[in-house]
């Protein structure tokens, strides 16, 4: 294994980029709404292909605006076509960004014979090569996706903390909520802004799989580990962490185990995050699946565990 | 721009070379149409999308085995199964998760989908350095282009699309009894497990069959646009399971020609837009669901509501007038409505004016108002409704004369004939001689001021 300055920035990328997602992928997963990275993720095309058709450059501010304005409207459609069809969440959502995805390629192909816009491109931004790209501040040359990540990261920390209480009380009890004077409408949109702009800011410059993987791999297993939404915070970006930094080393070092030359980070991470749930899955105190084999086989069942073994069987 | 013989051509399935496109998309969407129903009922619309995303590991491993065998890696049943396979674990995932832990079905598939997608695209990465086989073009191979069918493909698709389309018919009952309550199934001992793996291995067949020949997103779409748009038009199962069956075959076969008439539009985004507006359409205007009829709806039962309270107290006022006991109908102050309710003087002027327009109103001095003939008589109707209800409450519900008005107040608008007659015959010993039976508690006064 050979570690570089690059690796270190690709490491330090990944995580700033895996904890600015976990935070408000908390409440997404508490909101049962976890599949909205990935909605976004696919529906910001349009939004991309306008900016282009419209500034014709892929200069990145227009292209973040399009893309973070899209992301929003994919919420917003959701919300409405949630309330006014009385339609299923999920099956809103699937019918948003499927219909704005192919506006979106539709919007391409219209161009297609002077631009050099492929979804494929879009989808895949690479973490690889985020440390080429560097702008120099106060002396350093610090790449951009660290700069944009960490912003990111720290507006999250900041919405987060300064709305704690009233994010926790909306996600559990949003009719409290409303009674209490704190607009559980208003904190919707508010969580759905920080999760377009977090998505759209790290996939561009990290890449979609990452995203999506970290808005709900480490919030489940911080799920899976505690019952305290504060713990679970703090729980789920320790394991976003833990899964940057595990999977870049795994996306070195795994290839060479089987006999392949090179992988990717992003899908290394996704795995890493995966592997990490499982673990939970498997050893979580409270709900663990060997935990719990290993409790039953010690002491009388009682009718608690003899509930879960049916629910299990 | 094609004319109308084309155009006829395409739609009629005359033309050779869109005739399979435009079939098969047809078969497909009529087959997501029916399985995605299912899914939309247990609320997992997105597993198509989890599932599609599922199949990626399978497809890169399937190449790398094939490769390995001394093959080119590009063998489509191959990478089918793989995908097939990878897509089947994904779904074992999904349900293990669902039943040992309390994650609930959206981090499921959230997990299953971004996990599996990480795993497909890092050995993709890594079956592509592979000596002797190039691997590039894999995922459009695999995740294909419509308009490059050709027959074996349509074999498959009609096959596979059939017999899934089939499936869900045998097994109706099943189906709609695990939708609808699980926990009954369970208990009537039907094997709920079992079921409920049918039907995704149904899912996960026209998933993987319409990944090949349409695309992902256009997979997503039809497993959820069309049954979502069919719900609106129907309550219950049977029917909407035909008009979405028909929604989808409707937008693929429309969404086919119309990318098939002009070239550059590509396929699947055409017919993915063309089952959006269906669902929009549906959305806004079908009677039964729709945004709009059902807001129509809600709106002349405000006005209903509004116009008997309005007449109830002018009744109750009229009431309070009468001096021996005869009420009659005379004109009196237009002040003693606003105490009545909380309407405020502008609320009030509306409720008038839909009065007027219901001819429940004559004209009187200004100041004052007059019911009209016909507003007498309904305005006797919906007090004397009002007072049976609350008669009825106090005697059978228990409920204190000085709390029923309010209750009274909620249900008095929709009762029905039958159910007047009916109060009338339990309430029988009252004394009913009297059009409109006295209030069972003290009226306020008329007028607050």
């Amino acid at each position: 294994m050979n570690w570089t300055g690059f690796d270190t920035w690709i490491v330090v990328i990944g995580a700033l980029c895996a904890a600015a997602c976990a935070l408000p992928g908390c409440f997404l997963v508490l909101r049962k709404m976890s599949m909205m990275g990935d909605a976004i993720s696919h529906a910001v095309l349009p939004g991309l292909a306008i900016a282009f058709l419209i500034t014709g450059t892929r200069a990145s501010v227009a292209m973040f605006l399009g893309a973070a304005i899209a992301g929003v409207l994919t919420a917003l459609f959701t919300q409405w076509i949630t309330r006014f069809g009385n339609v299923d969440r999920g099956a809103a959502m699937g019918i948003v960004f499927t219909t704005l995805f192919a506006i979106g390629l539709l919007l391409i192909r219209q161009a297609a014979d002077h631009v050099d816009l492929d979804p494929g491109c879009v989808l895949y931004g690479a973490i690889e090569l985020t440390p080429l790209d560097t702008i120099a501040l106060g002396g350093f040359d610090i790449p951009r996706a660290a700069l944009v990540n960490g912003i990111v990261l720290l507006l999250n920390l900041v919405i987060i903390g300064l709305l704690y209480k009233e994010l926790k009380l909306s996600s559990f009890d949003p009719d409290l909520a409303d009674t209490l004077g704190y607009s559980s409408e208003f904190l919707h949109y508010l969580l759905m802004t920080m999760v377009a702009v977090t998505t759209v800011a790290a996939f561009e410059s990290v890449g979609s799989i990452i995203v999506i993987a970290m808005l709900i791999v480490p919030p489940a297993t911080a799920l899976l580990l505690t019952h305290d939404l504060f713990k679970m915070l703090i729980i789920a970006v320790v394991a976003a962490v833990l899964a940057a930094v595990t999977g870049h080393l795994g996306a070195l070092v795994v290839p060479g185990w089987l006999g392949f030359e090179s992988t990717t980070t992003s899908g290394m991470i996704a795995l890493a995050a995966g592997l990490i749930f499982t673990l939970a899955w498997l050893f979580s105190p409270y709900e663990g699946i060997l935990t719990r084999r290993f409790r039953e086989g010690v002491r009388e069942p009682d009718s608690l565990s003899a509930n879960t073994n049916t629910k299990a069987s | 721009m094609p004319d109308l013989r084309e155009i006829v051509e395409v739609l009629l399935l005359q033309n050779y070379n869109t005739r399979l496109v435009v079939l098969s998309t047809t078969l497909l969407g009529i087959a997501a149409g029916l399985v995605g129903s299912f899914l939309l009922l247990r609320k997992r619309s997105l597993m198509g999308d989890a599932l599609s995303h599922a199949t990626l590991p399978g497809v890169a491993i399937a190449f790398a085995v094939m490769v390995a065998l001394g093959g080119t890696g590009k063998s489509l049943p191959g990478l089918l199964l793989g995908a097939t396979l990878s897509g089947i674990a994904g779904v074992a995932t999904m349900l293990l998760i669902r039943h040992t832990t309390r994650l609930r079905d959206d981090v499921a598939m959230g997990f299953v989908l971004s996990v599996f997608f990480g795993v497909g695209v890092a050995s993709l990465r890594m079956v592509q350095s592979m000596p002797g086989a190039s691997a590039a073009g894999l995922e459009s191979f695999i995740y294909g282009k419509t308009a490059s069918m050709v027959h074996a493909d349509f074999l498959i698709i009609s096959i596979v699309a059939g017999l899934s389309s089939l499936a869900c018919l045998i097994f109706l009952k099943e189906f709609l009894l695990l939708c609808f309550d699980d926990g009954f199934a369970a208990s009537q001992g039907w094997p709920t497990l079992f079921l409920d793996i049918l039907l995704l291995t149904l899912v996960t067949a026209v998933t993987v069959i319409g990944l090949q020949s349409v695309g992902l997103i256009l997979v997503i779409a039809f497993l959820i646009t069309p049954p979502t748009a069919a719900r609106f038009w129907t309550q219950r199962l049977v029917p909407m399971l035909f008009i979405a069956a028909f929604i989808g075959g409707a937008s693929g076969w429309l969404g086919a020609s119309l990318s098939a008439l002009t070239p550059q539009l590509p396929a699947g985004a055409v017919i993915v837009i063309v089952a959006a507006i269906l669902f929009l359409i549906s959305m806004l205007f079908a009677p039964v669901r729709g945004a709009i009829p059902r807001a129509v709806r809600q709106i002349r039962l405000r006005r209903k509501v509004d116009r008997q309270h309005l007449l109830r107290a002018a009744y109750e006022i009229l009431e309070v007038q009468a001096r021996d006991g005869v009420v009659r109908n005379e004109p009196f102050p237009l002040a003693d409505l606003l105490g009545k309710r909380s309407w405020t003087p502008l609320q009030l002027r509306r409720i008038l004016k839909i009065a007027r327009r219901e001819d429940h109103l004559e004209t009187a001095a200004p100041g004052t108002i007059r019911l009209s003939e016909s507003g007498f008589g309904e305005a006797s109707r919906a007090t004397r409704n009002h007072r049976l209800w609350e008669t009825y409450l106090i005697q059978y519900a228990d409920i204190a004369p000085s709390h029923v008005d309010r209750d009274a107040d909620m249900v008095e608008h929709i009762l029905g004939a039958k159910l007047v007659s009916q109060l009338e015959t339990y309430l029988s010993d009252h004394d009913l001689a009297l059009p409109v039976p006295p209030s069972p508690h003290p009226l306020a006064p008329a007028s607050t001021k």
